[in-house]
């Protein structure tokens, strides 16, 4: 079993909890996931992690909720613990593989959107940690649902916040902060890693790639196993198809097929959706949708 | 019970059009009247070819005597000197290929049911509550076992017997390996056979800890080195799922079997109360001919769809076994033989709407002896179907090899062991099972944990 020590309440159902998991936070690095199957009968839910601390033994994660099984895991409280909790898995970012004398002459720009600031944070920690100044945007709809902004302030060398609504910093979104940043600062970046929805990334890389800038991306595709075992995750990446959980998770942004992953990830919507009705309505829930019953 | 010596007592199954709708176990096992008729046909060899057939050389006239004689635990005693698991072993080996075929009876009517007869004996035990029984002197060494699959398993349990103090790291959160994830409950019920079996392997003093990715979370040098373990077996089993490289293999539908059998085995879609969901598919064609293919066609029958197994070659060389297609075939499965995918068709959202296929004929035999398939030239037919499940086996799992300094692969990437005692390239160090065969079935990775359980002890005697 695998205790939760802190719960704590972000923003927009966006939940950070730290867990005791001695094995998986002793080998973890920025990049990596964890699976995380609540009880007997939930899923195996693949989140990127947050934090990590080897010497307490706890690793943070980080999850907003989108149906019914992460609904069902804000529910828990500090001091339960979840039956499983395994990992470190997938590979940790490239970056952080580079000799360390090649990686300080990069010019690193890091790009948050939503619940996705929580696995840039790890990775730009690192960089603090071994002297290395990185500008970090976090791209949100509206100022209220930015997440880990304070965090993120003391270890980035630039934080910028763009807003949707222009209710907080830059009015408009991350491609358009990277646009003035490049365009109208005469910003010079050597790398750009992008995080958060699929629909974002696909424009960073859309941008980037237009701008020359080389850009890694984090992908969260449906999992099963998260070991190497089911292929759920599998991704056309150039002319190759690669699979998130051994592979990955992150991939050259210029080559990943966002199109077909989107349809991918969105293969159990409307199962998940109708999960979700069935746990909020119960007995009372009727359908309509001529599907349920 | 009067019996035909020449004919082995038929056993009880669930009738077809039943079963078809459930997941409830096919073949219902003889009973003590059956069971003790059936040993009476074994004609006790004095050279036993059976048990040269048997990958764990299990003492098969031993036991079939012990059940003649109504002697039933004694029987459990003899195979549990040689295999962990009898109540798999009788459900899933391909007996029709090792110990029966070389059945001397079988030489003029029907070989003895050895495989029945273990599944009887190894079920009486567990209703009996007989246990196997640890061992009395401890070695005080520590040996660390890769996965808790059919060899790891036994090399595990093989080395407890001999006062090993072993423990099993598991990457998933529940043990058994395929015998968890990958063969249906149908074939393999979870909690009544492989959960007990498994808890018999625990009750020789195994320790199983779940949820460990061994090449992620510890490495194989840390074992050794700093968890203080004196050696290691590698039973991680095969990796990730192969595709045919085709058009439209990544619409929405389009599964491998590993995918579609670990979300209704290991994750229990299949039950309204578990969360993971299944697509399971109205219309649905599994693409292969082995056990894998025919497990996973038989499951999408269970969630309701009509299925297709589609295949290469002809029905002689599906190298599924001969009960297992049977059994398929009875339940109302279509074989669209000699057939072969090119294209699968989507929808405007990305669904699979349906299968291109090419009529194939046979040519020349290839290395491996099967006639190879050939395409004849302008018969594409277009399968109507929403789900297509891809079963073609697999690569290996690079997660330990590529961890693992001075660990040798081979050039297809699987782990190079020796086949007498499974060791490898590097010192303490041992493998076994489908990390090595690349997939192969569950006996023949009992047979290589036993091999290496062997091994280990050896060295570590030394």
């Amino acid at each position: 079993m695998f205790k939760i020590l802190k719960k704590e309440y972000l923003a927009n159902n966006i939940w950070l909890m730290d867990i005791e998991a001695p094995r998986v936070a002793k080998s973890c690095r920025p990049g990596q996931f964890v699976i995380v199957k609540m009880d007997e009968e939930g899923e195996r839910i693949p989140l990127t992690v947050c934090d990590y601390d080897a010497a307490k033994g706890t690793v943070t994660i980080v999850f907003q909720i989108v149906g019914a099984s992460t609904k069902r895991m804000a529910e828990y409280e500090e001091g339960q613990s979840f039956m499983d909790f395994a990992g470190p898995l997938g590979c940790a970012s490239e970056l952080i593989e580079m000799p360390l004398e090649e990686l300080k002459k990069e010019n690193i720009l890091f790009v948050c959107g939503g619940v996705g600031t929580a696995p840039v944070y790890p990775q730009a920690k690192w960089m603090k940690e071994h002297g290395i100044d990185v500008d970090v945007i976090i791209g949100a709809r509206t100022k209220d649902i930015i997440i880990l902004e304070k965090e993120m302030e003391k270890v980035a060398a630039n934080l910028y916040i763009a807003t949707d609504d222009g209710s907080y910093g830059f009015k408009g979104n991350g491609c358009g902060q990277i646009n003035e940043l490049v365009k109208n600062q005469g910003k010079k970046y050597t790398r750009v890693v992008a995080i958060g929805p699929m629909v974002m990334m696909k424009f960073v890389s859309l941008l980037t790639k237009e701008l020359g800038i080389p850009t890694i991306v984090s992908m969260n595709p449906i999992m099963v196993d998260g070991t190497g075992m089911c292929g759920a995750c599998r991704l056309q990446v150039g002319d190759e198809i690669k699979f998130a959980c051994v592979d990955g998770p992150e991939f050259d942004g210029h080559l990943v097929d966002f199109d077909q992953a989107m349809r991918r990830q969105g293969m159990y919507k409307t199962e998940e959706g109708r999960a979700m009705l069935r746990l909020e309505e119960g007995d009372t829930h009727h359908g309509g949708c001529g599907n349920c019953n | 019970m009067e019996t035909d010596v020449l004919k082995r007592v038929p056993v009880r199954e669930q009738e077809p059009e039943v079963r078809a709708a459930n997941f409830e176990e096919v073949c219902l096992g003889y009973n003590k009247e059956e069971a003790m008729a059936e040993a009476s046909r074994c004609l006790k060899c004095k050279n036993p070819q059976c048990v040269k057939g048997c990958p764990v050389n299990i003492d098969i006239p031993g036991f079939i005597k012990e059940v003649e004689d109504g002697n039933f635990d004694e029987a459990f005693h003899v195979i549990n000197k040689y295999s962990a698991l009898p109540a798999v072993c009788g459900r899933v080996c391909p007996q029709e290929s090792q110990c029966e075929a070389k059945c001397i009876r079988g030489v003029k009517g029907d070989a003895v049911s050895i495989g029945k007869l273990e599944r009887f004996v190894a079920d009486t035990a567990r209703e009996n509550g007989i246990k196997p029984v640890p061992a009395a002197d401890k070695k005080g060494k520590k040996v660390a076992v890769i996965g808790s699959g059919p060899a790891g398993l036994t090399c595990a349990g093989d080395l407890a017997k001999l006062g090993y103090d072993v423990t099993i790291f598991e990457a998933l959160h529940k043990a058994g390996g395929v015998l968890s994830y990958g063969i249906p409950e149908f074939r393999l019920p979870k909690s009544r056979v492989v959960d007990s079996e498994i808890e018999n392997v625990k009750s020789l003093g195994v320790k199983i800890e779940t949820n460990v990715v061994i090449g992620k979370a510890v490495t194989i040098d840390e074992l050794l080195n700093e968890e203080g373990f004196d050696a290691v077996f590698i039973g991680s089993g095969a990796g990730l799922p192969r595709f045919m490289g085709i058009p439209g293999e990544n619409a929405n539908g389009v599964f491998s079997a590993n995918e579609y059998l670990t979300r209704s085995n290991l994750m229990k879609a299949f039950d309204e109360k578990y969360d993971t969901p299944i697509s399971a598919g109205k219309k649905v064609a599994v693409v292969g001919g082995g056990n894998v293919a025919m497990d996973a066609a038989r499951t999408a029958l269970r969630l309701g769809a009509d299925v297709h197994i589609v295949y290469r070659r002809s029905e002689a060389e599906l190298p599924a076994r001969v009960e297992e297609v049977h059994h398929a075939k009875e339940e109302g499965i279509i074989f669209d033989l000699l057939s072969n995918p090119v294209e699968i068709l989507e929808d405007e959202n990305g669904n699979v709407k349906g299968m291109k296929c090419i009529k194939m004929e046979l040519g020349e035999p290839d290395e491996s002896g099967r006639r190879s398939p050939v395409e004849i030239p302008g018969s594409e037919f277009i399968l109507d179907v929403d789900t297509v499940i891809m079963s073609l086996g697999t690569s290996p799992n690079p997660l330990i090899s590529s961890t693992t300094e001075g660990l040798e692969t081979n050039r297809r990437k699987c782990i190079v062991a020796e086949e007498t005692d499974g060791s490898t390239s590097k010192a303490a160090v041992y493998a076994g099972g489908d990390a090595v065969t690349g997939a192969a079935t569950v006996i023949l990775a009992m047979g290589a944990g036993k091999a290496a359980a062997k091994g280990i002890d050896e060295f570590l005697s030394k």
